[in-house]
């Protein structure tokens, strides 16, 4: 695999029509939201989450494209079992196995072994209890929290389910029922969405760390793809229409880079569109539309006087 | 200070995690120097030098902001690796996040921006073509070009920094006017000593400058 030579950070924009991008467990599920701005955030392991998926769905365990921090049960676990009926002297692998490693050159060996089986420990990273420098992984890839282009107002959707969780909830309902049958049985729920949304999220690819964890021009390819296509396989009741809009890249020249990450970031600029026309967003209150659909929005990519060694390119 | 450089760093939010409080994390106030070496580190570090924090300005009132997220309370465990080695198999070897779930608020600042006045030190690990001159040239240099090892971050990496050289004897940016004390403060950890123990100082914020100790300063207590 060839490594990687070249410094890249990356704007990703994408969107949610009525849907719930990113839930908060400190708000009852409700969108997430900045208090102080009223912009929707959604979190960096949100994301990485998505992309983490998408791998592993779309190239099913390949040789080196495993995903270490899982989703759900799985199906390996059962063949695991099998495995283990086979070869009844595993136990005595398992108790052996609780020592740490005894040196550095061992932790390095089990480092090495992850980083080169699972994506997602080559990518981000992993802790791992190997007691010697935390056995820590350090991923080339960082990502940030991404922001909504403007305040969002989340909608709370009441919902009925015309069951019953249990027999007693039965009961219970039917003693305070007026006796209609519309009303028996009748659980109700709430759904909280957020109109539409257009997010932004920013990424950083260290080549210095990649040399580190082997990630290579392949698995940032992968990547890519995955930030193109990760929504396309997130489909769910709470989710509601999300997806990847733009993906813009910055390639360095060289592994150090060209550029302040923060400026270039800030040639790609979101305003809205009217009439076809760019209208940047501020903290004023304009009095623009809600904005309810991608074409909302005007896209800027400022290409003048870009430093030299920097290449922008347009994924998506 | 013959060495010294300024950087301003600046973001949306930052999380410079007090030791006593990480597993629901609670930001200290300001920026810790062992976060602030950290972030010059990311620019630039060689074995041969020694990052020394002298002082944080803060330019941004201090101000709080709550996030809750769903982690995993659990480490790769090195002996399912080893297994895994031996039997050539990575059957088994996950981590199942649903079912190792912990949800976890972070108590995180928000729209953070610092000057760190740093210098750095030649250890004994330099050799003879180890210059100061050379190295705050490599700093200098890749900070005005913005360029970095990784992306320095505010305490965590999905807060990542936003850098700048300031010119080492032009006018610094109005810190904020705020005297307080901010109690006792991780310095750093010293990494060199038998199980990693902590230093801290006690921090003062003073008209919204953070004077740190120098290393070997009475100062700093375990």
């Amino acid at each position: 695999m060839t490594t990687l030579a070249n410094r890249y950070e990356f704007v990703l924009l994408f969107d949610v029509i009525k849907g719930n991008p990113n839930g908060d467990p400190d708000a009852g599920n409700l969108p997430r939201l900045d208090p102080e701005t009223n912009h929707g955030l959604v979190t960096d392991v949100s994301l990485k989450r998505k992309i983490r998926n998408y791998v592993e769905l779309a190239r099913d365990g390949a040789p080196g494209l495993n995903i270490y921090v899982r989703e759900g049960a799985i199906l390996n676990e059962q063949h695991r079992k099998a495995y283990k009926d086979l070869r009844p002297d595993d136990p005595k692998v398992d108790k052996e196995a609780k020592l740490n490693p005894k040196g550095d050159g061992e932790a390095r060996a089990l480092r090495d072994f992850m980083c080169r089986n699972f994506f997602d420990v080559r990518t981000f990273g992993a802790v791992m209890s190997t007691g010697i420098n935390c056995g820590q992984v350090r991923g080339p890839v960082q990502m940030t929290f991404a922001h909504s282009a403007e305040p969002i107002v989340p909608l709370e959707v009441s919902i009925t389910r015309m069951a019953a969780t249990s027999e007693k909830e039965k009961v219970e309902r039917e003693a305070g029922d007026d006796g209609s049958d519309r009303i028996e049985n009748r659980t109700m729920g709430r759904k909280h969405v957020v109109p539409y949304g257009l997010y932004r999220a920013h990424g950083f690819v260290s080549a210095k760390l990649a040399e580190r964890t082997g990630f290579g021009e392949d698995d940032l390819e992968l990547l890519f793809e995955a930030l193109e296509n990760m929504f396309e396989h997130d489909r769910s009741a709470a989710r509601g229409e999300m997806a990847s809009r733009r993906l813009i890249v910055f390639k360095h020249a060289s592994s150090l880079g060209h550029a302040h990450a923060h400026k270039l970031f800030e040639r790609v600029r979101v305003g809205r569109n009217v009439d076809g026309e760019f209208h940047e967003i501020d903290d004023r209150l304009n009095n623009f539309l809600p904005a309810r659909k991608f074409s909302d929005y005007a896209i800027e990519i400022d290409r003048d006087g870009l430093p030299d060694g920097v290449e922008i390119i347009e994924r998506l | 200070m013959a060495f010294g450089i300024r950087l301003k760093v600046a973001g949306p939010r930052a999380c410079f995690t007090r030791p006593e409080m990480k597993v629901e994390r609670v930001s200290y106030d300001v920026m810790t120097p062992s976060a602030a070496r950290g972030i010059l580190e990311a620019i630039h570090w060689k074995p041969a030098i020694l990052w020394v924090i002298d002082a944080i300005h803060v330019l941004k009132p201090i101000r709080f902001q709550s996030i809750r997220r769903n982690e995993v309370g659990q480490k790769a465990p090195a002996s399912k690796i080893k297994t895994a080695m031996n039997r050539q198999s990575l059957e088994g070897l996950a981590l199942i996040v649903d079912e190792d779930r912990q949800q976890r608020a972070s108590t995180v600042l928000t729209d953070v921006a610092y000057v760190i006045e740093a210098h750095f030190e030649i250890t004994a690990r330099a050799g003879p073509e180890d210059s100061e001159g050379k190295h705050l040239d490599i700093f200098n240099r890749r900070a005005l070009r913005g360029q970095c090892f990784h992306q320095p971050c505010l305490g965590t990496r999905e807060f990542a920094a936003d850098f700048e050289l300031l010119s080492p004897d032009g006018p610094l940016p109005a810190a904020i006017g705020e005297t307080r004390d901010l109690g006792f403060m991780l310095w750093d950890i010293d990494h060199a000593a038998a199980g990693r123990p902590s230093l801290f100082f006690r921090a003062k914020l003073e008209e919204g400058v953070l004077r740190v100790p120098a290393p070997g300063s009475t100062e700093i207590r375990r």
